[in-house]
């Protein structure tokens, strides 16, 4: 009896988890995929095993471009954050001393949450706006004689906002990754005359590719979804598949937002697939 | 969940008790409701129960003011819970979660969804006290002779009526069964700001004038923004079109086009989507004219900063709200609905929405509620005797202002298209996120 409990126990334990993952998950995800293949007019979907929502999202030019486009952001906004995370991680695992300091600094890089992203949106009207700070500025210096338009709602407004979103999911592991370095691997590797390149490229940056594995995995997972951003930053001029998707639900279009979300699910986990293939972010946690 | 207390059980069977019997009396005979033969339905049995009735509505921000639940409340003495929506929003749960309100406020371009849906219930007209009094252009179809008896797109007046009381299909003609009461309308057109605009703007054809170009927005809601883009470039003379709120796929293809290339061109600065992005884009001078909704211009005045609701020589483009009711609603939350109906019309609602600009259904009730001053400002086109003032106290004109556009005939009846939803309507949704996409 009681050897029975000890198995069951476990189990046990890990019901509560399954079912919420369940319930909460993996139904969800599966309603998303039948529905992806039923038919729709203007007002209602109707049971079907029909493929038109998927012949629809490959054969138009539209959902191509719109793949293009968020493939773009998703390349500009982890290179930026990796350009921006790796020396303020560096900085704040090796430069700083004091621990005060540091977990000082740390909370500082979490700024960006303390504010609604809507009024983290609105508030860049008037930094980036034609008549914004950044743009009276350059007047004043005399760097341009017109207002710089490409400052908001464009491509670059886009990715700016993303990156101040995003960044701190990449500092973050990066951080904790650069942490867990043993220091006496460095003072040996000075001992045995390596430079401070040669430092960074043959210890740190191997051992912190789990840490930029996962905020890898944060960032991309996240800028390929979004969509308040890109519709606020962009002015609503530029497309993003989420926005897609969000346009189509607005429209009642359900059946063709599942599909286009099932693939963007699936363009997600295939590139998740990869970033665990090529670093083993086990060695992590 | 409702709780079975033995409170609610009698009222339930007292209710139910009230309906079979008045069922019975419309059975036996033919008697005009009201008259000895066949007696109006006793309030006496309901009044009670309406007391614990709460009645959940689901609209736009228009019309999801605390204020009104309030006066409601207390008018009427039963409760009212609001939820405010986007548009797109509210249209999503009309149709998919009809368990979720019992009173749905919402447009009349909407219809052609919702009806097919079988969630509402058709509202009968002999029930609703002051429904001869309201604006003509709802209920018949004829405004004296002005334009907006031809406007094309979902005029109020094509989903209306049913043909039948469990019917589901709209009748062109009157009858005795209505889809929703008006009870707030508008005629929108171009905002602009004249001081950063250098010339009047008179045609929707200006919101293509290179001398905006990168200055000017449309909104992004494909049922709406289409009639605007439709009036702008028909008014350019881009196009033509056979039916402008009813567009072929040849004219969806030719109109997203055309758009698309103004958008590459670099004509608009953003697209906006709720209310207050549009003041934003205005008041921050990053869009100087662009297509907006009346209380949005009310919103930037209100800041200090100069604003035009401009009349266009082309005409306006219109909507209606109005109530609809869910069709799960039976004994005294029905009668509560009746009687939140007539209160709308009632007059108080209308003074209330009328001191922000929009119109009420039943305008002569509305002036009860007005003063002079502001019922010469806002419906008579005449100049403002007084500061006019909204209902949360803000200032919106000065003495002596008159409303853009001029007095309620000249407003509503120059209106020439409606919001709209076409039979097209999957592949407009499809063309218009190629043209946000582009």
């Amino acid at each position: 009896m009681y050897k029975a409990w000890k198995t069951f126990q476990p189990y046990l334990l890990a019901t509560p988890q399954t079912l919420i993952f369940l319930m909460f998950l993996v139904f969800p995800i599966t309603m998303i995929f039948i529905v992806s293949f039923w038919e729709f007019n203007g007002y209602a979907m109707t049971p079907a095993f029909s493929f038109a929502n998927y012949v629809n999202v490959f054969s138009s030019k539209v959902s191509l471009s719109t793949y293009l486009n968020t493939f773009k952001y998703v390349v500009l906004v982890w290179s930026a954050c990796v350009a921006i995370a790796l020396p303020i991680a560096y900085y704040l695992a090796f430069c700083i001393e004091r621990d005060s300091v540091r977990i000082l600094l740390f909370l500082i890089c979490t700024i960006p949450f303390w504010t609604s992203n809507i009024i983290r949106m609105i508030s860049w009207i008037p930094l980036l706006g034609r008549g914004g700070l950044v743009n009276q500025a350059l007047l004043t210096v005399g760097l341009v004689q017109e207002p710089v338009e490409w400052l908001l709602y464009s491509d670059f407004a886009i990715v700016l906002g993303m990156v101040h979103l995003f960044n701190f999911f990449m500092i973050a592991p990066v951080f904790n990754s650069m942490m867990r370095i043993d220091r006496s691997l460095i003072t040996a590797a000075r001992d045995m005359g390596a430079s401070g390149f040669e430092v960074l490229k043959e210890i740190i940056l191997p051992l912190t590719a789990p840490g930029l594995a996962i905020g890898t995995i944060f960032v991309v997972t996240l800028t390929m979804g979004e969509y308040v951003t890109v519709r606020l930053m962009g002015g609503g001029q530029s497309a993003s598949v989420g926005k897609l998707i969000s346009t189509q639900i607005g429209s009642l279009q359900y059946p063709l937002a599942a599909a286009n979300a099932v693939i963007l699910l699936l363009i997600t986990l295939v590139l998740v697939a990869g970033i665990l293939r090529v670093v083993d972010i086990r060695k992590e946690l | 969940m409702p709780k079975f207390t033995r409170r609610r059980l009698i009222q339930t069977g007292l209710a139910t008790g009230a309906a079979l019997a008045t069922a019975r009396c419309g059975a036996q005979t033919e008697a005009p409701e009201g008259t000895p033969n066949n007696p109006a339905p006793g309030p006496e049995v309901n009044t009670n129960s309406i007391k614990d009735v709460t009645l959940r509505f689901i609209g736009t921000g228009v019309a999801q003011i605390n204020d009104i639940r309030d006066k409601a409340q207390e008018d009427l003495g039963f409760k009212i819970e609001l939820k405010a929506l986007s548009t797109e929003e509210n249209n999503q749960i009309a149709i998919t979660q009809p368990g979720q309100y019992d009173m749905f406020d919402g447009e009349y371009f909407s219809l052609p969804l919702v009806i097919p849906s079988g969630n509402l219930q058709a509202i009968d007209v002999k029930r609703i006290k002051s429904f001869d009094k309201i604006a003509s252009f709802f209920t018949t179809g004829k405004f004296n002779g002005l334009p907006v008896e031809n406007a094309q797109g979902t005029a109020p007046i094509k989903v209306m009526y049913l043909k039948d009381k469990d019917s589901q299909e709209f009748s062109a003609t009157p009858t005795d069964w209505a889809t929703l009461i008006p009870f707030q309308y508008n005629a929108d057109t171009l905002g602009y700001r004249p001081d950063l605009v250098t010339k009047e703007i008179t045609s929707w054809a200006d919101l293509f004038d290179p001398a905006f170009s990168g200055k000017t927005s449309i909104l992004d809601i494909p049922s709406i923004g289409i009639m605007d883009a439709a009036l702008v470039v028909e008014s350019a003379g881009l196009m033509t079109f056979g039916d402008k709120g009813n567009m072929t796929k040849a004219e969806i293809d030719q109109i997203t086009q055309i758009l698309i290339d103004k958008k590459k061109e670099g004509q608009f600065r953003a697209f906006w989507k709720t209310f207050d992005e549009s003041v934003n884009l205005m008041s921050s001078g990053e869009v100087i004219l662009q297509s907006m909704w009346s209380p949005a211009v009310t919103a930037v005045k209100a800041q200090g900063i100069e604003c035009v609701y401009a009349p266009l020589k082309e005409g306006y483009r219109a909507w209606g709200g109005g109530i609809g009711m869910s069709a799960a609603m039976e004994g005294p939350k029905l009668d509560a609905a009746y009687a939140y109906m007539d209160w709308l019309l009632d007059g108080w609602v209308g003074a209330f929405l009328g001191r922000q600009g929009y119109y009420s259904a039943v305008p002569e009730n509305a002036k009860k509620f007005m003063s002079a001053e502001e019922w010469d400002f806002w419906y008579e086109g005449k100049p403002a005797a007084v500061d006019m003032v909204d209902p949360f106290g803000t200032t919106l004109e000065k003495a002596g202002a008159v409303r853009d556009g001029g007095s309620f005939e000249e407003r509503m009846g120059n209106v020439v298209v409606w919001n709209s939803t076409m039979d097209e309507q999957v592949y407009l949704v499809q063309k218009w996120n190629e043209f946000i996409a582009a």
